[in-house]
């Protein structure tokens, strides 16, 4: 079962990685200036006062002592409690994760959908202008970052053509009927379409702005294993049965060059979550990345290491996921 | 009139080289015609030029290509291709390349019937069990179900054969289909596809640079040098007496039909040069109008 073994060594590999993220970011951001405390109180406190909370927050502690019983308090689901709001930080970080989510696998589809079309229509008007055009197309979507497209938008769609919010996550006046935070999801579950338009509104321009450089990536690397597809033997021979050129790459070709897409694909979709933390401040999209940037700002030490062992675990969860659905497509791999 | 009629056919390069120079040959139906020649001259284009595969980088800059009284270079892409699935297929060189990986085998045989020629589902997997029956494969059930990694070289090859008889195409074009399996292999599947083809009447051109097997299967032959046809006649009087210097020397360059111990006797220099003076010849008859 190569399935099972790869889960397992994954899952190896993977606690071996998160050791690893936990120990940096934990000594990093100790050796880096700022006190936490010092920002937290207001001026004119007394050394005093300083000194007394830094011990209510064992941060008085030698490092090392303070690491083991952070890592202790991990192990048992406790990831400790956040400076500045002083509420758990698990709690604030698994609050924030399913807006994160959404908004990053809103931002995949995008890139999916306008990069195989890309892709697509490139490899069938291959070598003519319509080509030519989508090359240029997806030049000047790779070579503006992820940020200033999230401008370009507010530019184009926040004022010259508002049609779509620029920020926020929902509209502040709605009621909102939800249980969980994944409000996009749940909304279509209840069949509150309203509220559905209403967060899509808001959650557009910053998805697609984070969708732009990927889906270039996606269109050009598509593209190339479509077209290298396409010369293929099997691909003739569908050719010679009757089959007119746009079904032989939607049949005949797209499944097989996806695969090779896919890997990077995954890789590329880890550094489009990496994105979400300057495109949800831009936004004011209340998400994970949002909170990581006020964490780093106030020095809230519990809730930045809790904020950067999740964004580890997803990077890692999202690799597996890749791996694993690289087996299921490929049939060479299923059964061998 | 001949089911496939090829009438002065020329391709190029784009802007490059001839590669087919003014090529006529006819296949009657039910007939099998071997297109002879070295590698490289020209019998895969033949091939590809009728079933309307030609690479993107080569042009036809002069003549036709009639399928059953139709010239399909006139017509528009769609229906030349459509024309071309309902009455002919393809057995492939390589069939370890011509198998789509990620299909199983039962519908890489159907799709032409169901998609193109309008079978239903059930009729259709119905044929593909017979047919793979037909070409002697072993529990055709499973093999239907199967991937093509799972299956060798050779089972593959005859899966592509019974793909190309599924439809009961009036042409098949066999391109040097035994080159590259195993010579234990080679044998019985030259021999399934000389017996599909007489069982179901259906003409065939067969690409070749073996004699031997001309010898066996085709009763009409094309010799071909340089894309130019040198020599078209029956394969009794080829044997006979070959027309052409060229033929002849090809003839005695295969071992079986002189001696097979003496080895090849490769094709005289003095046969190569005259053969490319005509070449030479024919292509300044060309350019001065
Ligand atoms: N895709 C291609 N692009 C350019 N030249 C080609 C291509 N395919 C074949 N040729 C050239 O056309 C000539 C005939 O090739 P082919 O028909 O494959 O020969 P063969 O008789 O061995 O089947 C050769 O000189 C070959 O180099
Ligand atoms: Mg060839």
């Amino acid at each position: 079962m190569p399935f099972l073994r790869i889960l397992l060594v994954r899952l190896l590999t993977t606690a071996i990685t998160l050791a690893g993220v936990a120990v940096i970011v934990f000594f990093v951001i100790r050796v880096v200036p700022g006190n936490p405390i010092a920002m937290m109180l207001p001026p004119g406190a007394t050394e005093d006062d300083i000194a007394r909370l830094s011990a209510l927050y064992g941060l008085d502690k030698p490092l090392l002592t303070q690491f083991g019983i952070w890592v202790a308090g991990v192990m048992q689901g406790d990831f400790g409690t956040s400076i500045t709001t002083r509420q758990p930080v698990l709690d604030l970080v698994l609050g924030r994760l399913p807006a994160t989510l959404e908004l990053s696998i809103m931002a995949l589809v995008m890139a999916m959908i306008l990069g195989g079309a890309a892709a697509l229509t490139g490899t069938r008007f291959r070598g003519g202008r319509t080509e030519g055009a989508i090359d240029v197309a997806n030049g000047m979507a790779l070579s503006v970052p992820d940020f200033l497209w999230g401008l370009v938008l507010i530019l184009l769609f926040g004022v010259l053509m508002p049609v779509f919010h620029i920020s926020g996550r929902v509209t502040p006046s709605l009621e909102l009927p939800f249980t969980t935070n994944f409000y996009l999801f749940e909304s279509l579950i209840r069949l509150r379409f309203d509220l559905w338009a209403d967060l899509v509104a808001h959650m557009f321009m910053p998805a697609l702005a984070l969708a732009i450089p990927l889906a270039a990536i996606i269109g050009q690397l598509l593209k190339q294993s479509l077209k290298e597809t396409m010369n293929l033997d099997y691909v003739t021979l569908a050719r010679t049965k009757g089959y007119g050129e746009t079904r032989v790459i939607l049949r005949e070709a797209l499944r097989n060059a996806a695969l090779p897409t896919l890997t990077l694909v995954g890789v590329q979709f880890t550094f489009l979550i990496g994105g979400t933390v300057i495109i949800e401040r831009l936004f004011s999209y209340e998400g994970l990345g949002n909170m990581a940037i006020d964490a780093v700002i106030n020095r809230d030490l519990p809730l930045i290491q809790g904020i950067v062992i999740l964004f580890a675990v997803i990077f890692t969860g999202v690799n597996l996921i890749v791996d694993l659905l690289y087996t299921v497509l490929n049939p060479r791999l299923r059964h061998g | 009139m001949s089911f496939l009629q090829v009438r002065n056919l020329s391709v190029r390069l784009k802007k490059g080289p001839p590669l087919l120079r003014r090529v006529s040959l006819d296949v009657a139906a039910g007939e099998v015609r071997g297109l002879v020649g070295e590698s490289g001259a020209g019998k895969s284009m033949i091939g590809k030029a009728v079933l309307g595969i030609l690479p993107p980088s080569i042009e036809v800059t002069e003549g036709e290509i009639l399928l059953d009284g139709v010239d399909l270079l006139r017509l528009p892409l769609a229906q030349r291709r459509r024309r071309i699935g309902a009455l002919c297929a393809l057995i492939p060189q390589d069939p370890l390349t011509a198998l789509n990986p990620s299909h199983r085998i039962g519908p890489q045989i159907t799709d032409r019937l169901v998609d193109i020629l309008g079978w239903t589902r059930a009729d259709a997997d119905r044929r593909a069990g017979e047919l793979l029956a037909e070409v002697q494969i072993p529990d055709p059930d499973r093999v239907l179900r199967s991937y093509p990694h799972e299956l060798s070289g050779g089972m593959r090859q005859r899966i592509l054969i019974a793909s190309a008889f599924a439809a009961e195409p009036k042409l098949i074009v066999a391109d040097e289909p035994t080159t590259a399996l195993d010579v234990t292999v080679q044998k019985q599947i030259l021999k399934l596809i000389a017996g599909m083809q007489a069982r179901h009447g259906t003409a065939l051109l067969f690409v070749t640079h073996d004699l031997g097997v001309v010898s066996k299967v085709c009763q009409r032959l094309s010799v071909l040098y340089a894309g130019m046809v040198v020599e078209d006649t029956s394969v009794a009087d080829f044997f006979a007496a070959p027309r052409h210097a060229y033929s002849a020397a090809l003839l005695a360059a295969t071992p079986k039909y002189t001696d097979p111990s003496a080895g090849l006797i490769p094709v005289p220099e003095a046969v190569i040069s005259a053969v490319q003076a005509e070449v030479a010849a024919f292509d300044r008859s060309v350019a001065h109008g």
